[in-house]
């Protein structure tokens, strides 16, 4: 069933390598305006999923919409449309930062402003280096500068920030955030459970080339009912206690002390709690 | 990051069939293969200087003389003209496009609506801007140090213009279509230098042609260099030397007609073989 402001609809997507099946009968809709994150462990078919999405891949079954478009024979127009970072890449090592997002800038009708660019990820200190002096971290922020410089409707971000230190994770993310504000729709991949809950609106979780959950972040998985853990420390021992009604166990446990309860913790589940039960099928301790 | 004017929700799902214009991306393309080109010293000096330092070295050494009125320098610099478009086209490109498939390169731009005949375009220009170069500063050195005269009549400087219009497009083609078989980008010098080499070898670059056994003359003549040095000694030594040649004229006829066949072949294999991805990457 396809929603008219739908940006991505995929529909028992297949794809077959031989004997091995990569993606095994996939279901999507992303809409406009949403970043939706796919989750997975690697070989899950994450990426065979994106870039068939992205037009690098065929596939050997389902119905594919992106922008409209059937990905398999979209042409330029519809590329101009689209930004792409794609996994670690190491062209462009003789050129300047400068030169590569200016001849970039090139292939779009309407490219935004190249300073606002260059600012937005952080490389206008870096704009006469040659790419291959970048560290790593700056090779990545320049991908996605290449990404958005089309001004996309629709970005697709490969684990954009791996290798990324604390500080410029944070950064990308406010990156992110003002392009979400801008109405910029994105799919993301990533590992990062904090990324994902950060800024996706959705998560879809791949296990074996199969979508096994999709839904916000804070209710992944029935997250919001499942029980909460409280720890504290009595009789020298840690003791550990799952309940629903984690602020009567809380009290119940001030009037035992009475008072101060020592190393108190009151843990909800994290999406990464979550996000290793459904890729595992079994629950977390 | 704010774009201002924009207002995208409540768009329509195809605001717009706009694509950019070609030229800026011509002109643009071109610098950055130039660019890339001048500032990575291995193919600066393996396909732009190696004819030239070859051409110092060989017309140093050899100080003699292969028919009366004809010096060895004379000869080598037609088959350093002829190697040089086999250096810029065919080598440069079979080895950088395994190279940038490898590294992304291909991969990225596939992902943009830049047109693929706008990178084979920079490629073509690429080589041309090279080419002609290499060619001036051989021609250069020849005139300078080594005594090498210049074709003296206006058909000799028509045919030497219409090969190397002829022989970019067959060698540049070629090195693309070749592109195709390095299976990684590290892997494709050792692949396709020999291939090089040999033909060098075998084709008279760096010896007197009619001194090499017939049954190399039969396998080189099978391949383009072989003819496009038999041209370029047709365009820089005097007619009597044709006593040399294998028929005994110049058989500029059949120099061009190799040359087609090759390019229709290489244009067939470029445009059935050529991946932008790694292998398997589908």
């Amino acid at each position: 069933m396809q929603t008219p402001d739908a940006a991505i609809v995929v529909q028992g997507l297949h794809k077959r390598y031989g004997d091995f099946e990569a993606v095994r009968g996939i279901d999507l809709e992303v809409q406009r305006g949403e970043i939706f994150a796919l989750l997975g462990p690697n070989g899950a078919g994450k990426t065979t999923t994106v870039e068939i999405l992205e037009g690098y891949r065929d596939r050997s079954d389902g119905s594919v919409s992106v922008l409209g478009e059937d990905p398999a024979d979209a042409g330029p127009a519809w590329r101009t449309r689209i930004g792409i970072v794609l996994q670690s890449t190491s062209d462009n090592a003789d050129l300047t930062v400068d030169e590569v997002v200016r001849h970039f800038s090139t292939f779009y009708p309407a490219p935004r402003d190249l300073d606002h660019v260059v600012e937005a990820v952080g490389l206008t200190e870096k704009r006469k280096a040659r790419v291959r002096e970048l560290s790593g971290g700056q090779r990545r922020r320049l991908d996605v500068a290449l990404g958005i410089l089309g001004d996309p409707e629709l970005l697709f971000l490969d684990e954009p920030t791996t290798g990324f230190d604390p500080e410029a994770r944070r950064q990308f993310w406010d990156l992110i955030e003002s392009l979400r504000a801008d109405g910029t729709t994105i799919l993301l991949t990533t590992h990062y459970l904090d990324e994902a809950e950060r800024l996706a609106d959705r998560v879809g979780v791949i296990v074996d080339g199969r979508i096994v959950e999709v839904g916000e972040p804070r209710t992944l998985g029935g997250r919001h009912h499942e029980d909460t853990t409280v720890r504290w420390l009595e009789d020298g021992e840690h003791r550990t206690l799952r309940t629903a009604s984690p602020t009567a166990a809380v009290l119940g446990l001030r009037e035992r002390f009475g008072g101060e309860i020592p190393e108190l913790t009151v843990l909800r589940p994290s999406l990464e709690d979550v996000y290793l039960q459904l890729i595992d099928g079994t629950p977390q301790p | 990051m704010s774009t201002g004017e924009r207002h995208r929700a409540g768009s329509p799902a195809r605001p717009q069939e706009r694509v950019a214009p070609l030229p800026p991306i011509l002109r643009s393309r071109t610098s950055v293969e130039v660019k890339q080109f001048v500032r990575d010293r291995q193919a600066l000096i393996f396909t732009f200087l190696l004819p030239v330092m070859l051409l110092v070295i060989f017309g140093s050494v050899f100080n003699v003389s292969v028919t009366p009125g004809v010096t060895f320098s004379q000869y080598f610099l037609a088959g350093m003209i002829a190697s040089g478009l086999v250096y810029t086209g065919f080598q440069n490109l079979a080895i950088s496009i395994p190279q940038e498939r490898e590294d992304g390169t291909l991969k990225r731009l596939a992902g943009t609506p830049i047109p693929p005949s706008a990178y084979f375009a920079g490629k073509v220009v690429l080589v041309l801007v090279s080419l002609v170069a290499q060619v001036l500063l051989l021609l250069l050195i020849g005139v300078l140090f080594f005594e090498v005269h210049l074709p003296d009549t206006a058909a000799r400087w028509f045919t030497f213009g219409w090969l190397l219009v002829l022989g970019l497009l067959t060698c540049t083609l070629l090195g693309i279509a070749f592109s195709s078989v390095p299976r990684t980008g590290r892997g494709a010098p050792a692949l396709v230098s020999p291939v090089v080499l040999v033909l060098q070898f075998t084709s008279g670059v760096f010896f007197e042609f009619d001194k090499l056994p017939h049954w190399m003359q039969q396998f080189a003549a099978l391949f383009p260099l072989k003819w496009l040095c038999q041209g370029m000694r047709s365009v820089f030594l005097p007619d009597s030397f044709t006593s040399k040649e294998p028929a005994g004229t110049w058989e500029t006829g059949r120099v061009a007609f190799v040359l087609v066949a090759w390019t229709v072949v290489a244009a067939v294999l470029c445009v059935t073989t050529f991946r932008w991805q790694r292998r398997g990457d589908r």
